[in-house]
C-alpha cells in the first residue's frame, strides 16, 4: 500500500507535439479511493497507464510512497489491474487463476490456498473456485481479474480500466458494492477510469475530473455536485448538467435577462475583480419553486418531461435554456413557472473558471 | 408452413449438391466399383468381393510405404508444428518488418510442388549443389542419391523449408488476435515468459492449431511431386511413399482393382487420423 | 399504416423467446419496447422487419398479411446499437444510399438526403467519411439513412446504448421530437426505463417472452400491472416487501404495524405484498412516515441523486435520495416511509392499490 505522487507529470507522444496530459502535481492519499472521469480523448488512459507502468511519461515522476517508480515496468510496480474486458487464464480453474500472481511469485502452497479461500470469500466467488473459470459469467470473470489483483497484500494500488463496460446493467450496482465493501475491509489505494459518473461517484472518495488532458478539479463526491470549479464539471456531473447564463455583477447581485438574482456578498465582490465573461450556474435540482406569497423569477416553460419520479422543465429564461428538476408534486401556473435561485446555491464563474476557487 | 420453407431450402442447395456428386462423389463411387472388380478390358470384368482388399492388406511392399509414411508425417509434424510456433512467436508484431517477413513466408508457398523438388535436388546434389557441397566439405560424407539416411533427411528439409510458412502465418494470425490486456495483465501477475506462453498463447491458439495439424497431417500423408523428383523414392524404395506406391500399381502396372482398394483404404486412414487429431484438441481443456 | 401481431410465437430449439404476442401499432405513434436484455425485444423485431418468420402467428401491415414478406420487399428502416454505416461512403452517400436504390431523381435525393441530415445536426459533416464522426454522429447518420426513405416502419433497437450517457442524454430528448410529425410506425427497443418515460407515447413491457403490460407510458409507470413490472420498468426497481392486512393495519413482523393509508383501505385482510418506490423512502422523520430500520450495503453516487442500498428485514431495499450523502456499509440505518404512495399486489401477483396521483 502506498500513497501516489504524480511529481510535475506530463505527456506528450512526440516530443514537441500537443500535450496528451497537462503538467500536473497531485498528491493520491494512501488507501483513497481515486476515478479518474471524463470523455473519451480527455487523457485519463494515459494517465492510468502512466500510473501501471505500460507509458513512461515524458516528463516528471511517479512515486509510489518514496520510491520512484517512473521507469518501471508493470511487473517491478506492485500494482493490480482489471481491464475493460476480463483477462483470465482460459485452461485454469478459478482457484488456479487466483493462485497465479502468487505462485509467480514462489509463495508457500500453505499461503497461497488460504490467501486465495480468503480473497474468495470476500468476492463470493467460493463456490466456483473449482470450476474452470472460462466457463463463468462476465461478471464472475470480472471478479476474477478483480481478485487476481487484490490477492497480493503487497500491491501497493489497484488500477481499474473501465471495468464494468461488459456487465449486464442490472448486475453493476451488486459489483459496485463489492468493490466498496473491498475497499473498506483491504483499505487499499484504489484508482479507476471511467467515462460514467454514476459509477466515478459511487465508487471513490475523490473524483478526478479530466478535460483535453487537464485535471479540472479533485474533489469529493458533494463537493463536485455542490461547487463544481469549472462550468465544464457542472455540466458533466449530474443529469442534466448545470445551467449557466451570461451575466454581469452588480453589489451583491446577479443580473441574469435584466432579472437581479442574490448571490454570496463575497463571491460578487471576487467576479467583479476577476473581470473576464461571467457566468451564473446553478443545478436543475437546487432551484426551487416560489411560494405563492413569495417574490421570484418567472421562467417560459418550452417542455415538460414525466419521469415518473420528477419532472423535468425545459424552459427559458430571457434567452437563457434553463432547467428545472421539480417533484411530482410540485404544480406549473399558467403562465410560468415562478422560481427561486436559492442564494447558497447560485455559483459564480470567470472564464468558466468558479470566482474565489474552491473556497 | 414449416414443411413449405423446408421444400425451399433443399431446392437451393440442390445445385451444389450436384456439382459435389459430379466432382467427388461419383468419382468416389466409380473408385468403389473397380475395387471389387477384376477388369482386364472394356466389358470384360469379373466381381471377386474383397479379394483386391485383402491383397492390398497383405502386400509386404505397401506395409513399408505404410510405416514410412507414417514415420514421415510424424517427424513433419514433431518438427514443423513447434518450429512454426517458435517462428511466429519471434515474428514482429508491428511495423515495417511485418510485411517484408509475410512476404518472405509466403515465397515457399508460392512454389509449385514439382519445382519445390527440382530445387531441392540440384541444391542438395553433393557435386554441384550449393547445400550438397557444403555439408561434404564440413566432413560430412553426404549423398542423398546413395544414403537412405541422407535421402530422409533431405526430403525432411525440404517439407519443412516448403510448408512451415503455412504453420507460421497460422499461428501468427492467431497471436495477433490476443489482446493486449492480456499481456499487460501477465505481466501484471509476474508471469514468465514460459507462463505466457503455457497459460495464454497456447490456449488461444488452440484453434489455428487445429488447423494446422490437420492441414500438416493431411499434406504430408498424401506427399508425392517432391520427393518424386526430388530421390524418385530411393535409394531402393526408402523414400517411397503411399501415393507413389499407389501410382506406380495404378499408372505404371495398370492393376486398377488393387489400385482401386490401396485408395479407399488410404482415404480411410486419412479420414480416421483426422477424425482422432480432431476430438483430442477439442477434448484438451473440457472441464474435468 | 398500422402494424399487427397477432399470436406471435417464437422458438428455437426447443427454447421459447416468444410466446403469444398480440400487439397492434398504429401510425404517428411512439412505441417503446421495454424489457431487459434477453427479453425478446430483439427477436421481436426481426419478426416485425420480416428478417426472421415466427412459428406461428401473423404479422399485418394495413390489413395485409405480411409474416413472411421478406425485410427487402418490405418499407422497413432499421437502427442497431452498434453504429452500422458503410464505411467507404460520405455521410451524404449513406443516407443517399436507400434513396438510390429506390431508384429516386438526382434532385430528389439531393433535397431530402439534406433536410434529414438538417433535422440530425449532421448537414455540416455531409462530406466526411463514417470514420472520421464521434459515435454520437455516427448514431445519427445510421438514423437519418432509416428515417430518409419515409418507410413505413421504423425499427430502434436500444441504438443510444453504445454512446456515453452526456450524448444519450442529449439525443435522448431530440428523438422524440424528430419521429413527432411523421406517418410511421416507430418502435425503440430500450432496457432504461428513464428513456421510455422521456421518450413517452406507449409502452410494452417484455419479460421472458412475454407481454406483462402495454399501455400509456406513463400509466404503466403509475400502475404496475404486477411486480415484475415494477422490476422491470423502474430504475432502480420498486422496493417489495410481503404484508399482512389485519384490523385494518399493515403488518410485517417485527419490521411495521401501521394503520392503512387511505387507498388502501378497500383491501380485504389477507397477504400482500407492498411496493414503495426508492424516492418515496426517506432519510429523515416527517409527519405521515413510517420509521423503518435496516442495514447499509452501499451508497451509489449518480450525480445529482444517491441510491442508498439498504437491508430491510432481509431484502434488498434501495433509497433515492437528491443530492450527494455519503454513508458506510453495515451502517444501522433508520428510514422512513411514506404510506400514502405505497402500492400493493394481492397473492395473484395483481395490483391490488395504486397511490392517487394528481392527474386523478
Amino acid at each position: 500500500m502506498a500513497r501516489i505522487e504524480l511529481n510535475n507529470l506530463a505527456h506528450q507522444y512526440a516530443p514537441g507535439g500537443e500535450y496528451a496530459l497537462q503538467p500536473m502535481q497531485h498528491v493520491w492519499e494512501d488507501g483513497g479511493a481515486y476515478a479518474l472521469l471524463g470523455p473519451s480523448g480527455c487523457g485519463k488512459t494515459t494517465l492510468l497507464n502512466i500510473i501501471s507502468g505500460l507509458l513512461t511519461p515524458s516528463q516528471g515522476q511517479v512515486l509510489f510512497g518514496d520510491q520512484d517508480v517512473t521507469r518501471l515496468p508493470p511487473e517491478q510496480r506492485n500494482i493490480g489491474q482489471v481491464f475493460q474486458f476480463p483477462v483470465i487464464y482460459d485452461t485454469m480453474s478459478v482457484f488456479d487463476n487466483l493462485a497465479f500472481p502468487l505462485r509467480n511469485r514462489r509463495l508457500s502452497e500453505d499461503y497461497v490456498s488460504r490467501r486465495v479461500t480468503q480473497i474468495a470469500g470476500m468476492l463470493g466467488l467460493d463456490e466456483v473456485l473449482k470450476r474452470r473459470a472460462k466457463n463463468l459469467t462476465a461478471d464472475a470473470k470480472q471478479k476474477i481479474s478483480l481478485g487476481r489483483g487484490l490477492v497480493r497484500e503487497d500491491v501497493a494500488a489497484v488500477l481499474f480500466d473501465e471495468p464494468l463496460t461488459v456487465i449486464d446493467p442490472h448486475l453493476k450496482w451488486q459489483l459496485r458494492r463489492k468493490l466498496r465493501e473491498v475497499h473498506e475491509q483491504l483499505n487499499l489505494t484504489l484508482v479507476y477510469v471511467t467515462h460514467d459518473q454514476t459509477e466515478a461517484l459511487t465508487f471513490a472518495d475523490k473524483v478526478v475530473v479530466m478535460l483535453a488532458g487537464q485535471v479540472l478539479q479533485v474533489g469529493t463526491p458533494q463537493a463536485l455536485f455542490e461547487r463544481p470549479e469549472h462550468t465544464f464539471v457542472g455540466y458533466f456531473i449530474g443529469s442534466p448538467g448545470m445551467n449557466f447564463m451570461d451575466c454581469q455583477v452588480e453589489g451583491s447581485e446577479a443580473i441574469v435577462a435584466g432579472e437581479r438574482i442574490a448571490v454570496d456578498p463575497a463571491m460578487a465582490a471576487a467576479a467583479s475583480e476577476s473581470g473576464g465573461q461571467l457566468q451564473l450556474g446553478i443545478r436543475p435540482g437546487l432551484i426551487r419553486p416560489a411560494a405563492a406569497d413569495e417574490a421570484g423569477l418567472m421562467i417560459q416553460v418550452d417542455q415538460v418531461e414525466d419521469l415518473g419520479d420528477y419532472e423535468l422543465i425545459t424552459g427559458h429564461l430571457g434567452e437563457h435554456k434553463i432547467h428545472v428538476r421539480l417533484e411530482e408534486s410540485e404544480k406549473i401556473g399558467s403562465d410560468g413557472l415562478k422560481v427561486v435561485f436559492p442564494t447558497e446555491h447560485s455559483l459564480l464563474y470567470a472564464d468558466d473558471r468558479l470566482v474565489g476557487g474552491g473556497a | 408452413m414449416d414443411k413449405r420453407e423446408y421444400q425451399w431450402a433443399w431446392l437451393m442447395v440442390l445445385p451444389v449438391v450436384l456439382i459435389v456428386a459430379f466432382s467427388a462423389i461419383m468419382p468416389l463411387m466409380t473408385v468403389v466399383n473397380y475395387s471389387v472388380q477384376d477388369i482386364f478390358g472394356p466389358g470384360s470384368r469379373f466381381f471377386v468381393g474383397t479379394e483386391w482388399f485383402k491383397e492390398v492388406l497383405r502386400d509386404p511392399a505397401l506395409h513399408g510405404a505404410l510405416i514410412r509414411q507414417i514415420i514421415f508425417s510424424a517427424a513433419v509434424l514433431v518438427i514443423q508444428i513447434p518450429l512454426g510456433i517458435a517462428l511466429a512467436l519471434c515474428m514482429p508484431k508491428k511495423g515495417p518488418w511485418v510485411s517484408v517477413a509475410l512476404v518472405l513466408l509466403a515465397l515457399p508457398l508460392l512454389v509449385p510442388w514439382n519445382v519445390v523438388g527440382t530445387i531441392w535436388q540440384v541444391f542438395a546434389r553433393p557435386d554441384v549443389g550449393l547445400a550438397g557441397v557444403a555439408i561434404n566439405s564440413l566432413g560430412f560424407d553426404y549423398n542423398y542419391t546413395g544414403d537412405p539416411i541422407d535421402a530422409w533427411f533431405t526430403v525432411l528439409v525440404m517439407d519443412v523449408w516448403h510448408w512451415t510458412s503455412l504453420v507460421i502465418l497460422l499461428c501468427y494470425a492467431g497471436l495477433q488476435a490476443i489482446p493486449d490486456a492480456f499481456y499487460q495483465a501477465a505481466r501484471i501477475d509476474g508471469a514468465s515468459r514460459w507462463a505466457v506462453f503455457r497459460y495464454i498463447e497456447l490456449p488461444k491458439l488452440k484453434g489455428v492449431l487445429l488447423i494446422a495439424i490437420l492441414l500438416r497431417f493431411i499434406f504430408s500423408f498424401r506427399i508425392y511431386a517432391e520427393p518424386f523428383v526430388l530421390t524418385g523414392g530411393g535409394p531402393g524404395n526408402s523414400t517411397t511413399f503411399l501415393s507413389q506406391s499407389l501410382t506406380t500399381m495404378a499408372v505404371g502396372q495398370f492393376d486398377l482393382g488393387p489400385a482401386a482398394a490401396f485408395s479407399l483404404i488410404y482415404f480411410l486412414i486419412i479420414l480416421l487420423f483426422s477424425y482422432v487429431f480432431y476430438l483430442t484438441i477439442l477434448n484438451m481443456d473440457r472441464e474435468g | 399504416m398500422s402494424l399487427m401481431l397477432e399470436g406471435i410465437h417464437r422458438s428455437v430449439g426447443g427454447e421459447m423467446f416468444l410466446e403469444d404476442i398480440n400487439l397492434t401499432f398504429e401510425r404517428g405513434e411512439f412505441n417503446v419496447l421495454l424489457g431487459l436484455t434477453e427479453a425478446g425485444k430483439t427477436t421481436l423485431m426481426r419478426i416485425m422487419a420480416g428478417l426472421e418468420p415466427p412459428n406461428s402467428g401473423r404479422v399485418v401491415e394495413d390489413g395485409t398479411d405480411v409474416t413472411r414478406t421478406p425485410v427487402r420487399k418490405r418499407s422497413v428502416g432499421m437502427v442497431y446499437q452498434q453504429f452500422i454505416n458503410y464505411p467507404s461512403l460520405s455521410v451524404y452517400d449513406n443516407i443517399a444510399s436507400p434513396l438510390k436504390l429506390a431508384g429516386l431523381s438526382k434532385t430528389e435525393i439531393d433535397q431530402r438526403v439534406r433536410t434529414e441530415a438538417e433535422r440530425l445536426g449532421i448537414d455540416h459533416l455531409i462530406d466526411r467519411l463514417p470514420s472520421e464522426l464521434s459515435g454520437g454522429q455516427q448514431q445519427r447518420c445510421a438514423m437519418a439513412r432509416a428515417l430518409v426513405r419515409e418507410a413505413k416502419l421504423v425499427l430502434l433497437d436500444e441504438p443510444l446504448v453504445n454512446l456515453d450517457y452526456k450524448l444519450r442524454e442529449g439525443l435522448r430528448s431530440e428523438l422524440r421530437n424528430l419521429f413527432a410529425d411523421r406517418d410511421t410506425v416507430v418502435v425503440y427497443a430500450t432496457t432504461e426505463p428513464e428513456e421510455a418515460l422521456i421518450l413517452g407515447g406507449k409502452t410494452t413491457v417484455l419479460h421472458e417472452g412475454r407481454v406483462i403490460q402495454h399501455g400509456i407510458t406513463a400509466e404503466c409507470y403509475r400502475h404496475p400491472a404486477n411486480t415484475t413490472v415494477t422490476q422491470v420498468f423502474a430504475d432502480p426497481p420498486m422496493n417489495l416487501m410481503p404484508v399482512e392486512v389485519v384490523d385494518g393495519h399493515l403488518l410485517v413482523e417485527g419490521l411495521l404495524r401501521a394503520p392503512l393509508p387511505a387507498h388502501m383501505r378497500d383491501l380485504a385482510p389477507g397477504h400482500y405484498t407492498l411496493g414503495i418506490r426508492p424516492h418515496h423512502l426517506f432519510v429523515h422523520a416527517a409527519d405521515g412516515l413510517i420509521p423503518l430500520h435496516g442495514q447499509v450495503e452501499v451508497a451509489e453516487i449518480a450525480g445529482s441523486v444517491t441510491y442508498i442500498h439498504v437491508e430491510v428485514n432481509g431484502r434488498d431495499w434501495v433509497i433515492e435520495e437528491r443530492g450527494v450523502h455519503a454513508v458506510h456499509p453495515g451502517e444501522q440505518f433508520d428510514l422512513y416511509l411514506d404510506p400514502a404512495r405505497a402500492y400493493a399486489f394481492d397473492s395473484a401477483d395483481q395490483l391490488a392499490a395504486a397511490p392517487m396521483t394528481q392527474s386523478e
